[in-house]
């Protein structure tokens, strides 16, 4: 199987036509839209949705335990098999926690052995739903500054602080959180529900999405619960994060291609069907070829992270880069081809439009990611 | 693509066999400046020097490599591209007959008569025969399927032809011995009256050809005249009428997208790459406001977008081999023309 491009073997392929049948079942669009009609509150809507028995099918079909090592009870797929879940959970707008659930499993896969990594890989093949809290309130994707302070008063940590753009912030199970230990940086695992801790939901565009800011009030963390590594285990697993995003915005970019496409095939205007124009014939083959540039990087990087490749950091720079001016480019184009009623809640491109916006910005955008190609091609 | 050990160990070995030759035989300098690309080849000088180094490589094998052996090739499917992986990776001089080798062969393959095949594809191949393409025509744009140029019954040779007509942007037309044509065989029908023929155009009774200077300076196309000129019915390929489907066959791996994979060397993907790193040089060496190039925030963000553009281009190539990783056979291929055409046109937006 080493010969197949991109380590994309049949497993790979099998668990994606097994994602790809559950959410055509699961998360059609008559779903989605009957999720926004019933609360119409961005900050509310997704939570009941999918359903807790969704959440446990998409497990037993393996999506959690393919990012788990077999030693640890998981099933351990290329990287490949995770990317196009991604993807297939962009295109069909799926709102889920498994992107930050499957972020907190590669990082756990990277941490040292011990007892907070046990731990966290039985919780999650358990069902539990993850995420990072690592981020500041100015949004800082270089995740320098401190973002919730720690004291140690004997044997545990006391954390105190806030933590702010936490996907899934009000569905997540665990929190890893970014503390400015005594001694340095410290990623700890802090459980929804714990004394102290408080989750305020953010109002945001994309209706697909959940975000939120954790407030820590003294909350007791035990020492068993910190994962060793600090700041060099977070920077070394976030690629896997961009690309799960990088990943989305293809999916959900390939949605917004296709379905404007067919519109462009049975909209007429002056007697003759819009496709049929360069002026949007164009546009739409530049949205093809800057998705099929944005896929092609987030298998390779995938691939690269996989075998742990020299180049692998910068082929994730460049895929989350890409993705994005891919998914900016098709979200706009779709609008704007679509007309007038491109601009309105009837059409469901906002959906994709919306969730593209919060994937580009989210874990850095274009401009970010460039500046680190251009750091590691021309030299910082 | 499934593959066997036994062929995977045999392109194993051939790859090792490659990279040795182009380290022991990589040409001197070339004692006059080369063009920049095989089609802009202009003169006599920089034309000699590249088709001695095409009959090298063809000598050795690595030219013609998945082409049938009584037809100059030897018969080695799935070698071809990897010795142009290895070409390129020596940054090699590239092939010249590039049209031959790109869209004339794998249409004579698919569609020449046997006679024809093992008469033309040798030459063409080592290079001692270049190869044109008469398609585009004044005025036409592109619009293939409107082609003018037409034949007649040649009086004097019944079953043969005369041909008259005007073609133009003919790349390397002012050095080729044969080209590729498509003309018109009748009025009726705008497609089902095309034909394709492959004709001399080196002294060749009633041809004329006239170079077309590009803003470059370069001489690289031409536009070619036919004046009552013979053409045989023995360089049909196809039948009468179906010359559309034969061109097709050529479009395709014009675009990259034919079943035949086309020998190239010293250009193409892994030359991409190269690019950037070329940039990069070049950006340490110069000075911007006062201050090295690469401390230039435009400078850096362009050569970024560059370099993601550029990588996109060549894992684009790579996942075109993995079928699942593709909606669509040709959406890849396809995309080699229009990436290749517009990375002519400058550097992506920053």
């Amino acid at each position: 199987m080493s010969n197949a491009p991109y380590g994309f073997n049949d497993d790979c392929a099998l668990f994606r036509e097994s994602a790809r049948k559950f959410l055509a079942s699961h998360a059609g669009l008559d779903v989605l839209r009957r999720a926004a009609a019933q609360d119409p509150d961005p900050a509310r809507m997704p939570t009941a949705y999918p359903s807790e028995e969704g959440w446990q099918q998409a497990q037993e079909l393996g999506w959690i335990a393919a990012a788990i090592p077999e030693a640890a009870g998981g099933l351990q797929l290329p990287r490949g098999a995770l990317v196009a879940l991604a993807e297939q959970l962009g295109k069909h707008a799926f709102p889920s926690a498994a992107e930050s659930t499957l972020g907190v499993a590669f990082l756990a896969r990277r941490a040292a052995e011990g007892t907070a990594q046990a731990a966290l890989f039985e919780q999650l093949l358990a069902g539990a739903r993850a995420t990072l809290a690592v981020c500041n309130a100015d949004g800082d994707w270089q995740h320098t500054p401190s973002v919730v302070g720690a004291s140690s008063p004997g044997g545990g940590l006391t954390l105190t602080g806030s933590a702010h753009f936490v996907q899934d912030a009000g569905r997540a199970e665990l929190f890893v959180v970014r503390v400015a230990g005594p001694a340095g940086s410290l990623l700890a695992v802090v459980p929804r529900g714990s004394a102290g801790l408080s989750v305020q939901r953010d109002g945001i565009v994309d209706l697909t999405r959940e975000q939120g800011t954790l407030h820590f009030e003294a909350v007791l963390v035990p020492t068993d619960a910190v994962l060793p590594g600090g700041d060099a285990l977070l920077a070394e697993s976030l690629p896997d994060t961009w690309l799960l995003l990088a990943a989305d915005m293809v999916g959900a970019s390939e949605w917004l291609l296709q379905t404007t496409v067919e519109y462009a095939k049975v909209r007429t205007q002056f007697d003759r069907a819009i496709g049929g124009y360069q002026a949007v014939k164009h546009p739409l083959v530049n949205a093809m070829m800057a998705i099929d540039r944005a896929k092609s990087l987030v298998y390779a990087a995938a691939h690269a992270l996989d075998e742990g490749a020299p180049d692998a950091l910068l082929l994730a720079h460049m895929a989350k880069a890409q993705a994005a001016e891919a998914a900016a480019f098709t979200s706009n184009r779709a609008v704007q081809l679509h007309g007038g009623i491109g601009f309105t809640w009837e059409s469901d491109v906002h959906f994709f439009f919306k969730r593209n916006k919060h994937s580009e910005l989210l874990f850095g955008d274009a401009g970010y990611h460039q500046a680190k190609v251009a750091d590691l091609v021309i030299g910082a | 693509m499934t593959s066997h050990p036994d062929q995977e160990a045999a392109q194993r070995e051939f790859r090792e066999y490659c990279r040795a030759w182009l380290t022991e035989h990589r040409p001197p300098p070339a004692p006059v400046r080369l063009p920049q690309h095989p089609i802009e080849t202009m003169t006599r000088a920089q034309l000699d020097y590249l088709q001695a180094w095409q009959r090298r490589c063809y000598d050795a094998g690595l030219v013609g490599a998945d082409y049938p052996k009584e037809y100059g090739g030897r018969g080695n499917k799935g070698f071809q591209r990897i010795a142009n992986e290895e070409m390129n990776r020596a940054r090699t001089p590239f092939l010249i007959n590039m049209v031959g080798l790109g869209m004339a062969a794998p249409t004579i393959f698919h569609h020449a008569q046997e006679e024809l095949k093992r008469e033309l594809l040798p030459p063409l191949l080592s290079g001692e025969q270049i190869w044109c393409q008469g398609f585009s025509e004044p005025g036409s744009g592109s619009d293939l399927a409107s082609v003018q140029a037409s034949l007649r019954p040649d009086p004097a040779s019944p079953g043969d032809y005369l041909l008259n007509g005007h073609k133009v942007w003919t790349s390397l037309a002012h050095f080729a011995q044969w080209m590729i044509l498509l003309v018109r065989t009748s009025s009726d029908h705008k497609h089902k009256g095309l034909s394709y023929f492959v004709v001399p155009v080196e002294n060749h009774p009633g041809v004329t050809v006239r170079p077309l200077i590009k803003l470059t300076g370069e001489t690289g196309f031409n536009e070619v005249l036919f004046e009552d000129t013979p053409v045989k019915d023995a360089w049909r390929l196809g039948a009468l009428g179906e010359g559309w489907n034969v061109a097709m066959t050529t479009l395709l791996h014009e675009r990259g997208a034919g079943p035949l994979v086309t020998p190239q060397g010293g250009v193409g993907s892994e030359g991409l790459a190269h690019n950037v790193q070329g940039l990069v040089s070049l950006a340490r060496t110069l000075r911007r406001n006062g201050k090295p190039a690469t401390e230039d925030p435009h400078v850096r963000a362009r050569i970024a977008a560059l370099a993601i553009r550029e990588r996109g281009i060549v894992e684009n190539g790579k996942r075109a081999r993995a079928a699942a990783l593709q909606d669509h056979p040709m959406r890849l291929p396809l995309q080699v023309k229009l990436a290749g055409g517009e990375r002519v046109l400058g550097l992506p937006k920053s």
